[in-house]
């Protein structure tokens, strides 16, 4: 049954190494499979680059990469928003290492080669012994085909694949339902977690669509909840589901009373929100309004996975960035209300910060797992990964024919389904 | 004899001298190195907060994301995660050994002194060695004849970068 492909097999085929059930251990170790990853994957589809509240007005930027090219992300002056690479084009050094900011101009350190921010070459110094001929058209920042969908930005390097809401599909949907998370103003990121852990990028994929480690994982984090909150993340006993949405994207609901934080408005507002509804009250907010933020304060109760790097994760951003076959780096970004209520968006980052991030609850435990599953793969490296939990479809689930158990293994089988149709291509 | 104690008067209104204040930081941080966290909590104020921001800037950190942002009911909560055997990054943490030097006074306002100074951990955990700088700001108060801990502010030297989890008190 076990196919004995070691990652040292110089023979190897990535086709053979993803079935319907299983995925070869390769997939985690493999250096030669990481590089074709860089190329045939990263290089080749739409990846997530920022929200569009990290770039919040004309000329205002933002690092980030697409795959391990690090790029910039900006609005220029006419408010379009670019993806450029961070390189000069004369010599190659990098024109920006400011992680965020507001700037016209991206001047190069070394030989003072000037950008404007949608990516122009403005200005080269001493231009004249370049000679007549020399264009300075034909030396912009490379900019990369850049759209957005509901103020999240991706890029791409290729012309030719389809359009972004193309290939999200039916997961646009889901990032409506997950904006609504402004309650009733626009979305805007309030900053991020940055982690690194030592473990193939795969690893985190999959546990973005993985309920069953929930409560195990983070016992801890439940164990700091009162039991009203304790309750509402029981996740898997509520009667969620898993989804495969196609080219990779999975949804997994984990608290279905969460997914419409616009619905059950009349509910009574749970305790640990008591306080922040008076605070709102006080400020002169109505009543629907103050039960409107206060919804949309505790988060939603689904994780979307996008392929091959970004999540919706209930109440936040999960981005991930490939570094080495077995190195992952990650950003959790904080989201909040763009003109809200100050004491909503405190709330929100208390909350964020009580799960999230290097000292979170949460994330530690998380990063810890996955560094455990890079280091058990140096054992037996002709094994399998297994991800062939809950398989048969739910019958009569409200959420129709196709889903599967909250705890099932679907949004993992649909990234690697996706995977092996890229590599193979 | 300790000449460090003998410094010590015994009245609360007395301000906090620098070898004063300095000794009971390397007794914090020797506390926090053995994980005597219940002994660890009992050094605060009860409106203490313990704050660990990204952004390096000054001021009270309130509205901006934090690594941690702690009131006395989150350290103790905090506490409880650390020590539960439950949690994998700290079932075990890794071991930490850490130093603090460079202390500067930065005054004394309505009885609470400032003490600026760096702090270098150390940490090991599988195979693995790591550094984790900082510089440290604490206001301390004098309460019943002992010091304690009103605010702690560490600003990680990489705090704006990426930081690998951490299962242990810094």
């Amino acid at each position: 049954m076990d196919m004995p492909i070691t990652r040292d097999d110089p023979g190897f085929d990535p086709g053979a190494l993803v079935q319907d059930d299983r995925v070869h251990t390769a997939l985690y170790t493999s250096e030669e499979l990481f590089e074709e990853e860089m190329d045939r994957i990263f290089k080749n589809t739409w990846v997530w680059v920022a929200h569009a509240s990290e770039v919040p007005g004309k000329n205002t930027f933002k690092k980030s990469w697409v795959g391990r090219q690090p790029v910039i992300v900006t609005r220029d002056k006419e408010d379009k928003i670019h993806v450029l690479l961070n390189r000069c084009r004369h010599r190659a050094a990098s024109v920006c290492e400011q992680k965020q900011g507001r700037t016209s101009v991206f001047v190069c350190p070394y030989h003072g080669w000037s950008y404007n921010i949608d990516g122009k070459l403005r200005s080269v110094p001493h231009a004249k012994v370049y000679g007549e001929d020399f264009d300075k058209d034909e030396y912009p920042l490379v900019s990369l085909r850049t759209e957005q969908y509901n103020g999240m930005i991706f890029a791409t390097f290729r012309e030719d694949i389809e359009p972004l809401t193309d290939f999200l599909g039916p997961a646009k949907k889901w990032i409506d339902l997950f904006m609504k998370q402004g309650g009733g103003y626009p979305v805007k990121a309030l900053g991020e977690h940055q982690f690194r852990f030592g473990g193939n990028w795969k690893i985190q994929l999959e546990n973005t669509t993985d309920a069953y480690h929930f409560p195990i994982v983070h016992k801890t984090f439940l164990d700091s909840l009162d039991a009203d909150t304790s309750e509402v993340f029981d996740v898997l006993g509520q009667g969620g589901w898993v989804e495969d949405l196609g080219n990779g994207h999975s949804l997994m609901v984990m608290i279905p009373d969460l997914v419409d934080l616009e619905e059950n408005l009349d509910a009574p507002i749970p305790e640990r929100f008591a306080g922040l509804a008076q605070e709102l009250r006080d400020e002169g907010h109505d009543e629907a309004k103050v039960r409107r933020i206060v919804r949309a304060v505790g988060g939603t109760g689904f994780n979307l996975n996008l392929f091959p790097n970004v999540a919706c994760s209930m109440a936040f951003f999960r981005v991930l960035r490939p570094v080495n076959v077995a190195e992952t780096e990650i950003r959790h970004i904080a989201i909040g209300m763009d003109g809200g209520p100050d004491a909503a968006n405190r709330m929100r980052l208390r909350l964020h910060e009580h799960f999230q991030g290097p000292m979170g609850f949460g994330t530690p435990d998380d990063a810890e797992g996955w560094e455990r599953v890079q280091r058990g793969s140096a054992s037996g490296d002709d094994l399998w990964i297994m991800v062939n939990r809950g398989q048969d479809k739910l019958e009569g689930h409200p959420a129709g024919p196709d889903v599967t158990d909250v705890s099932a293994e679907t949004g993992m089988r649909a990234a690697y389904g996706m995977w092996k149709r890229m590599m193979t291509a | 004899m300790n000449t460090l104690t003998n410094t010590r008067p015994d009245n609360d209104a007395a301000e906090i001298g620098l070898f004063e204040a300095a000794e009971f930081i390397w007794r914090e941080g020797e506390i926090l190195d053995r994980q005597d966290y219940a002994e660890w909590l009992s050094l605060w104020t009860d409106d203490g907060l313990y704050v660990i921001p990204i952004e390096r800037g000054e001021g009270d950190h309130a509205d901006a994301l934090n690594i941690a942002y702690d009131d006395a009911e989150m350290r103790k909560a905090r506490v409880k995660r650390l020590k539960s055997g439950f949690s994998i990054s700290s079932a075990p943490s890794a071991r930490t050994v850490r130093s603090a030097s460079r202390f500067v006074l930065g005054g004394e306002q309505d009885g609470v002194t400032v003490v600026r100074c760096a702090q270098t951990i150390i940490e090991y955990k599988f195979e693995r060695t790591r550094t984790l700088a900082a510089d440290v700001e604490f206001h301390l108060v004098r309460r019943n004849g002992a010091i304690a801990i009103a605010r702690k502010e560490i600003r990680f030297v990489n705090s704006d970068d990426f930081v690998w989890g951490i299962g242990y008190l810094p």
